[in-house]
């Protein structure tokens, strides 16, 4: 056992990576996303691909993931393969086309990607994107593993283009941060010419022509519900236990078949696979109801699965049986288990949270200079942020809220109008949003702000990359996906045009500098004509090689000076400021401190300094 | 034969390394392997934890007390993740501190090298050394040799024979 016949071509691939292969394998001819954990490598492997296999296709990070929805559905109205890749809260952003695009549909087939995060171990929301496609119409496909995941990406193509139809593809984290050996295969040349005919009736539809779209779109989803080849498959019982079945998809199956061997039910019971959750299979839905009395369903993250079953008294989600929020774990399905099968549960209970050391943000990242500056300038501020590394400026005490993307600058205007409302001294309201954030989905909220007469000051933390998910490039880099150059678009430009006329640039690490801005912007809030004042801090990622060579280095040290208060641990968390084998004071660990110097302005005693000659 | 692995350490640690290296050492003995990796937000610094699972698997993830052998970058890891090695698995711990595990300061070590960056790799010497992983020392070779950036190869198979000859 354990060892696998078909050497040919097989390579270790993250579930996102064999998403990816499968997209260039399967002649997709455009792939665009906007980057999010668990969905970010998908695009990075298609570039890799794409260009190790030498077919010819246009790849992009877009904006945002409606902008990246909409350039793929217009590919595919001229008979091209697209696919669109995103996390699951991306597809709040695109819902907009994703939701008519059913009614519309397509000619070249076109695969929506998006990833889900139960759990969540990286998102603000453990939503399922089923739920999203059967609100919408479109069928959607669920991977037990990255090999499934990229066979997957093939047959959504063939299903897409049957039917005409956006086809989802829906992995969750645990598969697309799987690594398993794939087999690759050759990729299809389509050699499909671009041709777009024209149809207004279709590709304009204007509500007259919509009831109709509508029916068509029913009939298809009924049709789709009766493909044999999407039908869930069984892995038979013996019949010892009669009338019992378990239904489950996703990786949650996968834990559930290694489970039931385990505990020597495998073979026993009957236990369904169901690859296209929406539209359920109906046959299967109608078998379930007559053969079946005692069926459990475990799926993941809603009871998607569950709430098409007719049978009363299903076990699942609903009934409370399995917990209805969080990630399926080996060891919550156990549990499950031995509860369905009727097997006493072990002592000591259900397995524990599992809590390590928190994230920080890195050693030397400009994000802390800014953070440190912002909250030592206006200690009671109101601190609204936004999604990305600079979430973790909440461990500074710097950050008070975050949402959605975008969301803080709009937020900032309506801590405004709440506090100018009623009279009196309105706090300083700082509001930091990260440089791809901004061009995600910041602009229609600063226009807004600025137009409605809010007061505030917006810091866009400017590190010209998108850090979190990986250091994709963003407009402003003029560094498009392939690596080529595009044309530049500058967030002081976009700062201009949403009407602001308080701007200044800075580089965080330049402490005074930054700080007198601060209290410059906040002056101008306060002032008879003001408004909205923007700071740009402007600082590279260290996590780029290039620009820890190009800042200086400083050699720091904590002098005996230290009175171990902890302040800047508290206030400053730099991971390179430890506490010293005695643990009474602090020291810097050389190791990992990156000499960016900045610390040199936070110790109360001014224990902290640069050792002279500066250069490390 | 089939073998559970779990890896963890602090982020920038070289957790996903050492998880690539184990996942292709499989394949490079003709095995099945799944693996499952912490990426976003933790890998700033906070706890990172990867399974590696070797033989007819489905699943990607570890049970709790169903690990073979642990890896442990950090002493504080460790404690976070003992609960899923079993009574009867290994664990290999780089801390300087011995306890009921396999302790080695494969930091100490690297350090003295000038190279913290190999720590990862001495730790994994060392557990191939005692014999506990589903492969023996030249799979890991040739693993390593693979996977390496030819600026840091040579590093690497030097922190790997320091913990071979612990």
């Amino acid at each position: 056992m354990g060892q696998n016949t078909d050497r040919t071509e097989q390579r270790i691939l993250m579930g996102n990576e064999a998403i990816g292969r499968g997209l260039v394998e399967a002649g997709c001819a455009l792939a665009a996303s906007y980057p999010g954990t668990p969905a970010s490598e998908i695009l990075a492997s298609v570039i890799n691909f794409s260009r190790e296999t030498e077919t010819g296709m246009h790849i992009e990070w877009s904006v945002n993931e409606k902008v990246a929805y909409e350039v793929a559905l217009a590919n595919s109205y001229t008979g091209k393969r697209s696919a669109v890749a995103m996390k699951q809260v991306g597809l709040n952003v695109a819902s907009d086309p994703f939701m008519r695009s059913a009614y519309i549909g397509i000619k070249g087939g076109f695969v929506v990607i998006v990833a889900d995060d139960p759990g969540p171990h990286s998102s603000q929301t453990e939503q399922d994107s089923r739920f999203f496609a059967r609100f919408a119409k479109i069928p959607v496909l669920d991977p037990s593993s990255p090999k499934e995941a990229k066979e997957m990406v093939k047959k959504a193509f063939e299903l897409s283009e049957k039917y005409e139809l956006p086809v989802m593809l829906r992995p969750t984290t645990r598969i697309c941060h799987a690594r398993q050996n794939v087999p690759c295969l050759t990729p299809e040349k389509l050699e499909r010419k671009v041709s777009f005919e024209k149809n207004p009736g279709r590709w304009v539809a204007t509500p007259q022509f919509l009831t109709e779209l509508h029916r068509l779109l029913n009939e298809k989803i009924d049709k789709i519900s009766d493909e044999k080849d999407f039908s869930p498959s069984l892995i038979a019982g013996d019949g010892s236990l009669d009338k019992h079945c378990i239904i489950s998809s996703g990786v949650a199956f996968a834990h559930t078949c290694d489970l039931l061997e385990d505990m020597g039910f495998l073979g026993k019971i009957d236990l369904f696979q169901v690859t296209m959750p929406y539209p359920l299979n109906r046959s299967f839905i109608e078998k379930i109801s007559s053969e079946y009395e005692k069926i459990l369903v475990i799926e993941e993250t809603y009871p998607t699965i569950e709430m098409q079953l007719t049978n009363t008294g299903i076990y699942g989600r609903n009934s409370k049986l399995i917990p209805g929020q969080g990630e399926l774990t080996p060891d919550i399905i156990q549990d499950v288990l031995k509860k369905f099968l009727n097997i006493p549960l072990e002592e000591g209970g259900s397995p524990e949270q599992i809590k390590g050391k928190r994230p920080t943000l890195c050693p030397g990242c400009p994000h802390r200079a800014a953070f440190y500056a912002i909250k030592k300038t206006f200690p009671k501020g109101i601190f609204p942020s936004d999604i990305g590394c600079y979430t973790l400026g909440m461990n500074l005490g710097a950050v008070d809220t975050c949402h959605c993307m975008g969301a803080c600058i709009s937020q900032g205007a309506g801590f405004y109008h709440a506090y100018a409302r009623d009279g009196g001294e309105v706090p300083a309201i700082v509001v930091t949003i990260g440089d791809s954030t901004f061009f995600h989905a910041g602009i229609p909220g600063l226009i807004n702000a600025v137009f409605q007469k809010a007061r505030f000051i917006l810091v866009i933390l400017d590190n010209s990359t998108t850090a979190m998910t990986g250091n994709q490039p963003t407009p402003e880099v003029g560094i498009m996906a392939d690596g080529t150059k595009g044309t530049p678009v500058l967030i002081h430009d976009l700062v201009k045009a949403c009407g602001v006329r308080f701007l200044k640039e800075c580089d965080p690490y330049n402490f005074e500098k930054f700080t007198s801005h601060l209290k410059e912007a906040d002056g101008y809030c306060r002032g008879e004509d003001g408004g909205v004042a923007v700071i740009i801090s402007k600082h590279p990622c260290i996590l780029n090689r290039e620009t820890a060579k190009e800042q200086p280095v400083y050699s720091m040290k904590i002098t005996e000076d230290c009175t171990g208060c902890e302040y800047c641990l508290k206030n400053f968390e730099c991971p390179a400021i430890i506490r010293d084998s005695a643990g009474k004071r602090f020291s810097i660990d050389q190791n990992i401190c990156i000499g960016c110097g900045v610390c040199r302005h936070v110790c109360p005693v001014g224990a902290i300094v640069a050792e002279e000659g500066d250069n490390k | 034969m089939k073998q559970q692995i779990l890896i963890s350490g602090t982020g920038g640690q070289g957790v996903l390394f050492l998880t690539r290296i184990l996942a292709h050492a499989a394949v490079e003995k003709n095995m099945d392997v799944l693996t499952s990796e912490t990426h976003g937000m933790s890998m700033r610094g906070g706890t990172v934890v990867s399974h590696v699972k070797i033989g007819s698997f489905k699943s990607p993830l570890i049970c709790m007390g169903q690990g073979d052998v642990g890896l442990f970058l950090d002493g504080s890891s460790f404690d976070v993740y003992r609960s899923f090695i079993m009574g009867e698995g290994k664990s290999f711990v780089n801390t300087d501190v011995s306890g009921e595990y396999y302790n080695i300061d494969a930091t100490g070590m690297a350090k003295e090298m000038g190279a913290l960056l190999i720590t990862n790799l001495t730790l994994l010497g060392y557990s191939v050394k005692e014999g506990k992983l589903f492969c023996d020392k030249e799979v890991m070779e040739t693993t390593i040799r693979k996977l390496s950036q030819p600026g840091h190869l040579e590093l690497n198979l030097k922190g790997f024979e320091m913990g071979l000859n612990y």
